[in-house]
């Protein structure tokens, strides 16, 4: 067995570029099997509970809340204006949540094996994608139900994904650093999601918003998930280029998510294996 | 392998350990939540009660060097293999590797219960840092060491840890390491599987070219294996030396 081994060039990854790259694969590939292997219904579920989801709400809010009546949001765009809001809302928070858990759950495999750490928040972000794959089919179906067709500009859908990724990685680097010294964040976060979902406009109308506080406008704007939505909404919904300054909005927020998160993760990396 | 002749240039240690101190926090260790921290922090509590897992300890072993380590429980053994491993990294001095390494530490971690046996394979091999060619190339070679062809596509759930134990044992040893960390590996599995794993790292030790870190409590299997031993006590380097000496002294003082 040796002897035929040591003949082969590549026996091990020539860089640990590629040997992350290979670990990522398959941690997500084992997210996958892990999720949806034992249900035929789970891959169903992935795209019918967004449009359930969207249909609650729909519900909700052109009646008791009336947010689809009036000017910004013709009536039926609305539920497609929920639910491109929703499913990347949806990106951030099951990335995040998920993230955040990573370095302790994978604690058994960081006390044995020499593996960079920061592959698993990473590998928990990405995973988020194919849930939004199959959300994606979600909205497809929405677009279908009120024939509205989709336009070229959604080829602008991969700068969005890829912005909104890296603003979910940075964030999910600080998250995953943080809980492992805090446990108390897993509680925590939970509950900034809630306020988080509240304080987007997901469901909210631009006009909606117009007639808030200063102080509420101010959050609903100031915050970044904000421009995430908007990206998407411009290409989707009013199938227009998103604009620049909604572009530049979404790659700042990601730089600056990005770099706080590595630095914190950077930082507290080292000490992790004497708390998990 | 491309390097071989620029590795003999380099110094043949193949592990460096060089002046190494593991200090843990105990105070700090089991805070994990934000409400004790506060009342620590107000307390002053916090940066005290300091534990030395090992104390300035440094040795060097050479390429293909075959060395045990001894030591009772507790004496900062398994600290040093993690050290060594790169899975902890030391308070003070430095722990310099070469080469790759297959540690043999509580096997079968980072397996996955859910996935199938096959699945573990990959997963596995790319955190030892295989590629994914030379896991297709070698996965009959696993699957023949182990001995488990009809369950290769079960869940490892639905497996016993002996058989655990041989998958991984498989996947670390299909190459040729360069350095082979041996962690009571040896203790798990039938008897059979047993002989079948010494017989694999006797023959890895034959080849020449492997480093191999060896730990037990079985002072005989290490005099049958190793060369040279190296005896830690309460997080002291007590003893570097032949086997034989170095193992005399240790069933010294328990007696």
């Amino acid at each position: 067995m040796a002897i035929t081994s040591i003949t082969r060039t590549a026996t091990h990854a020539k860089s640990d570029m590629e040997k992350d790259l290979f670990i990522l694969q398959q941690l997500v590939t084992r997210d996958f099997k892990r999720k949806y292997r034992r249900s035929v219904l789970g891959i169903v579920w992935s795209v019918l509970n967004p449009l359930l989801m969207m249909a609650v709400m729909a519900l909700v809010f052109s009646t008791i809340f009336a947010q689809g009546r009036n000017g910004s949001v013709p009536p039926e765009l609305y539920p497609l204006y929920l639910i491109v809001g929703s499913v990347t809302f949806s990106v951030m928070s099951d990335s995040t949540s998920q993230a955040l858990m990573s370095i302790i759950d994978n604690a058994s495999l960081l006390k044995k094996v020499k593996v960079h750490r920061y592959v698993f928040p990473v590998q928990k972000t990405l995973f988020s994608l194919v849930n939004f794959g199959f959300s994606l089919v979600a909205v497809a179906l929405v677009m279908l139900w009120f024939h509205i067709l989709p336009t070229w500009h959604l080829i602008w859908l991969p700068v969005g994904l890829a912005l909104l990724m890296l603003f979910c990685m940075g964030l999910g680097l600080l998250l995953a650093a943080l809980t492992v010294f805090f446990r108390d964040i897993m509680h925590l976060w939970s509950v900034v999601i809630t306020a988080w979902t509240y304080f987007t406009p997901i469901f909210w109308t631009d006009d909606y918003i117009k007639a808030m506080p200063n102080v509420l406008q101010a959050l609903m704007y100031g915050n970044p998930m904000y421009n995430y939505l908007t990206f998407m909404r411009q290409i989707f919904l009013w199938q227009a280029n998103p604009e620049p300054v909604t572009v530049a909005l979404c790659a700042g927020w990601a730089a600056l998510m990005l770099i706080v998160g590595a630095a914190v993760f950077h930082r507290l990396e080292h000490k992790f294996i004497l708390y998990i | 392998m491309p390097d071989m002749t620029t590795t003999s240039d380099n110094p043949p240690y193949a592990i460096d350990v060089d002046h190494v101190t593991m200090v843990f926090n105990m105070a700090s260790e089991s805070l994990t939540n934000l409400k004790e921290y506060a009342i620590k922090l107000v307390r002053r509590e916090l940066f005290f009660k300091e534990f030395r897992a090992l104390k300035d300890i440094s040795f060097r072993i050479r390429r293909g060097e075959i060395v045990g380590l001894v030591g009772t429980n507790g004496s900062g053994k398994s600290t040093m293999l993690k050290i060594i491993a790169g899975v902890l990294e030391p308070s003070r001095g430095s722990c310099t590797v070469r080469g790759n390494i297959a540690p043999l530490i509580e096997l079968g971690a980072g397996f996955d219960p859910e996935l199938t046996a096959r699945e573990n394979i990959y997963l596995n091999g790319a955190l030892l840092g295989y590629t994914r060619q030379f896991i297709d190339d070698n996965l009959q070679d696993i699957i023949d060491f182990a001995e488990l062809h009809d369950f290769m596509d079960m869940p490892l759930k639905n497996f016993s840890s002996g058989m655990v134990a041989r998958i991984a044992f498989a996947i670390a040893t299909v190459t040729e390491p360069d350095i082979l960390i041996v962690d009571e590996t040896l203790s798990v599995g039938d008897v059979f599987f047993q002989e079948k794993c010494e017989r694999r790292i006797r023959q890895l030790i034959d080849s020449g070219d492997v480093t191999v870190l060896f730990v037990s409590h079985d002072i005989e299997q290490v005099e049958r294996i190793c060369q040279r031993a190296i005896w830690i006590e309460k997080g002291d380097l007590r003893m570097d030396g032949p086997v034989a000496e170095v193992c005399e002294a240790y069933r010294a003082q328990s007696r």
